[in-house]
């Protein structure tokens, strides 16, 4: 499902004196459907940019990066647009919120995107903040003013709305009490179980054994810093 | 034989003006800008309708002149002396001798024939100047045939009043192309302007256009389908004739607030007298006061 | 696929000054493409060139009619062009005066694009344009309002009703945000957010502000100087940007 084969990233910084800092090369390792990968390494080694490079959020310099077929590298802008919104969900480490808009339709905005009926996918939504423990009387204000675990609560629910087949997922349970980073685990398990191919970066090596059948050291491919 | 040109106009205007008035038959409704001449009158007072008038009459014509329906009124008078002293041509009140009529801001009620011409003075002819200002812009839509706006108009009319408030200049579509102002006449006079025998001439001095709708053209008032075009009239018969089919006008007879309905064409009211017609102004006549 | 707009080459000089330079892209149903840049940038210029409102000194602008396939719009027929204005194009002003009848009530103004296009029933007419103004949070009863006792945004977003009406395809907005309050604002690109997504609308937003293509495009052009330095999906632009243009640019938005 989730492909990588000689994959390399160099940040150009124009305005540094045209510093080139090569992130990381040659990665190649791929995901298949109901297998959960972790990529692990020192802080800095490079995952959340690597997480980023498979979501296209950051371009790649060289290398193949095929999600279900579809190689993010070489796509077009339409084709990357259209994967996001069927087959790739990406949990990022923060909630990025949008001003005014309710904690119930930030998290059905995927399943609208995909033009779901505004019922179903509010239906969906509730059904998934109930299970993270998020209060009802909370649905209809904004994220803006819930506190770090509150908002990645909405942040995984939002990511969980619809099915994906390919999942990354940064830090899913940090900033969450045992109770509900269970919670969210379970729900990992779930997707792996209907068959999505997940990536994943986790801190707590419990939560990693427990979800993930591989690991990807991602310091290995981390090139020293060009002079 | 008098000092002037015949009707005033030196020929090669009036063949300036014959062209533009052909080229409004040709294209009925359109708008034909014409080099309008310095006139013995100011604007506002017919030059328009003078001037194809001096353009159209013949030594053998006989000329009636017609302001608001009247023959009598101060400007009526003024122009029918004024083609007396130039032109020479018979003049008449009487709608059925007359081979052209000029008149402002009314339809006659006799229903005129082939042998006719009807000449409208025009003060604004662009129907569409009070919602869109620039010229540039309502040729545009008059040429791409965009009449939206003129439905804004009537919109904003029934939005404002409940039914569309225009009681005069309400604009009508000729033979399905141009949108066109008919001049202030009443919109009891609509009707009439369709499928009439006689010519139809519109002038606006002013504005430098002249219009024309010829015989039996096709002629609509605007609307809406949920809210139709009505001729209405007041509610009223003519106190002398007692008719009820023409316009009225109601004049002030006291200074107890009586007033008296009576027919705007002078000539029509005036014929059905000399008949016998007697309205209710008059003690033991036939109509119900 | 066929592209909904596809933009070729559109070049306008002002005599030896360059407006916009050989700009091309390729725009699909559904997708919002911001093009940002500062005062300067060509971002009007180009966006006025593409809308048909100013003549460019080469390039195409092909749109997907509905009737006829992809044609020019450039070479078309002014009331082709004019007719593409009021039925699948619309365009949103930067100031709401420019893109309303002043004059004319509120629901006037949304009815006219319908009365343009022929509808005859003042009933319907008012029900359409009292269901728009209920969309884009105006109140139902200002209706016979005129927009001049509007505040700005109100103003705006009467303009924006005015313009979707009719069902557009593509719209173009020049700097929609523009000159309203903060609050303002965050509701004005709720509601577009909504509308774009509910109607599959296209849109092609110019703005210098970052947030609103952030908020609202899934791609972007970078412009400077009358030329695009760099184009892709508006993450990654602003993620990652290549130039060192979009570098700076990125990096001097304040975080609040």
């Amino acid at each position: 499902m989730i492909e990588l084969k000689d994959v390399s990233k160099t940040f150009t910084l124009h305005n540094q004196g045209s510093a080139a800092i090569e992130v990381i090369s040659g990665v190649s390792f791929s995901v298949a459907p109901g297998e959960c990968v972790a990529l692990t390494g020192a802080s800095g080694a490079g995952k959340s940019t690597l997480m980023r490079k498979i979501y296209r959020s950051y371009l790649t310099q060289s290398g193949a990066i095929r999600i279900g077929g579809v190689d993010l590298v070489q796509a077009e802008p339409r084709e990357v647009i259209a994967l996001r919104r069927d087959v790739l969900g990406y949990v990022s480490q923060f909630l990025r919120v949008v001003p005014r808009v309710p904690t119930l339709d930030v998290v059905a905005e995927p399943l609208r995107a995909l033009g779901v009926p505004v019922d179903e996918a509010q239906a969906r939504a509730q059904e998934l903040l109930s299970q993270l423990n998020i209060p009802q009387r909370l649905w209809s204000l904004s994220p803006t003013t819930f506190s770090g675990g509150e908002q990645q609560r909405v942040n995984i629910a939002r990511g969980f709305a619809h099915a994906y087949p390919a999942m990354l997922l940064d830090e899913p349970t940090a900033s969450l009490d045992a109770e509900n980073r269970e919670i969210v685990l379970s729900l990992i398990e779930e997707a792996r179980a209907r068959g999505a191919a997940i990536i994943g970066i986790f801190h707590d090596e419990a939560a990693r054994a427990r979800v993930c059948n591989g690991e990807i050291d991602v310091s290995c491919f981390t090139p020293e810093v060009a002079a | 034989m008098s000092d002037y040109n015949f009707a005033y106009l030196d020929e090669q205007t009036k063949r300036m003006i014959r062209r533009a008035i052909l080229k409004g038959l040709a294209i009925p409704g359109y708008q034909v800008p014409f080099a309008s001449r310095e006139m013995p009158m100011p604007y506002g007072w017919g030059t328009g309708g003078v001037q194809v008038s001096a353009a159209v009459l013949t030594p053998d014509d006989t000329l009636k002149v017609i302001d608001q329906g009247a023959d009598d009124t101060t400007n009526a008078v003024s122009i029918r002396s004024f083609f007396e002293r130039t032109a020479g041509v018979e003049t008449t009140t009487t709608t059925q001798e007359a081979t052209v009529i000029q008149t402002r801001h009314r339809i006659p009620e006799e229903p005129l024939s082939e042998d006719q011409i009807l000449v409208y003075q025009v003060p604004i002819p662009e129907p569409l100047r009070f919602l869109e200002p620039r010229e540039s812009e309502t040729r545009k839509m008059h040429a791409l045939e965009e009449y939206g706006l003129m439905h804004v108009k009537l919109y904003e009319d029934i939005a404002r009043h409940g039914h569309i408030a225009t009681s005069y200049a309400y604009p009508v579509k000729v033979e399905g192309r141009y949108v066109m102002d008919p001049s202030p006449i009443p919109k009891f006079d609509n009707p009439k302007l369709g499928d009439m025998p006689a010519i139809q001439l519109f002038g606006a001095g002013r504005e430098q256009r002249i219009y024309a709708l010829p015989p039996y053209t096709q002629v609509v008032s605007l609307d809406f389908q949920d809210h139709t075009f009505e001729a209405s009239k007041a509610d009223q018969v003519c106190g002398l004739c007692g008719a009820e089919d023409s316009y009225l006008d109601e004049v002030i007879i006291d200074d107890k607030g009586g007033r008296l309905f009576c027919c705007s064409d002078t000539d029509y009211c005036e014929g059905r007298r000399a008949r016998g017609y007697k309205g209710p102004a008059f003690p033991g006549s036939e109509v119900a006061a | 696929m066929t592209p909904l707009l596809s933009v070729q080459g559109v070049t306008k000089h002002y005599g030896a000054h360059i407006g916009c330079a050989d700009v091309s892209f390729d725009l699909y149903p559904g997708e919002v493409m911001g093009i940002v840049g500062e005062s300067g940038s060509g971002k009007s210029t180009l966006l006025n060139c593409m809308a048909g409102h100013l003549p460019p000194d080469a390039g195409q602008v092909i749109f997907d009619t509905r009737g006829d396939g992809p044609r020019d719009t450039l070479t078309m027929s002014e009331p082709e062009r004019r007719m593409l204005g009021r039925t699948d194009w619309a365009f949103v002003h930067q100031h709401a005066r420019d893109g309303l009848r002043m004059g004319v009530s509120a629901g006037g103004n949304v009815g006219e694009r319908l009365m343009a296009v022929g509808a005859r029933h003042y009933g319907d007419i008012r029900e359409r344009a009292t269901d728009w103004l209920d969309r884009v949070e105006i109140d139902s009863d200002r209706v016979d309002d005129r927009p001049t006792t509007f505040s700005g945004g109100m103003q705006q977003r009467l303009q924006i009703a005015r313009n979707l009406v009719t069902g557009p395809r593509l719209v173009f907005m020049d700097e929609p945000t523009g000159g309203l309050d903060v609050s303002v604002q965050a509701r004005l690109l709720d509601l577009l957010r909504g509308l774009v997504r509910d109607m599959g609308l296209s849109a092609i937003i110019v703005t210098h502000d970052l947030a609103v293509v952030r908020l609202l495009a899934d791609r972007l052009m970078v412009m400077k100087s009358g030329r695009v330095v760099e184009a892709g999906l508006t993450d990654q632009v602003l993620d990652d940007p290549q130039h060192p243009y979009s570098q700076l640019l990125v990096s001097s938005v304040l975080q609040v």
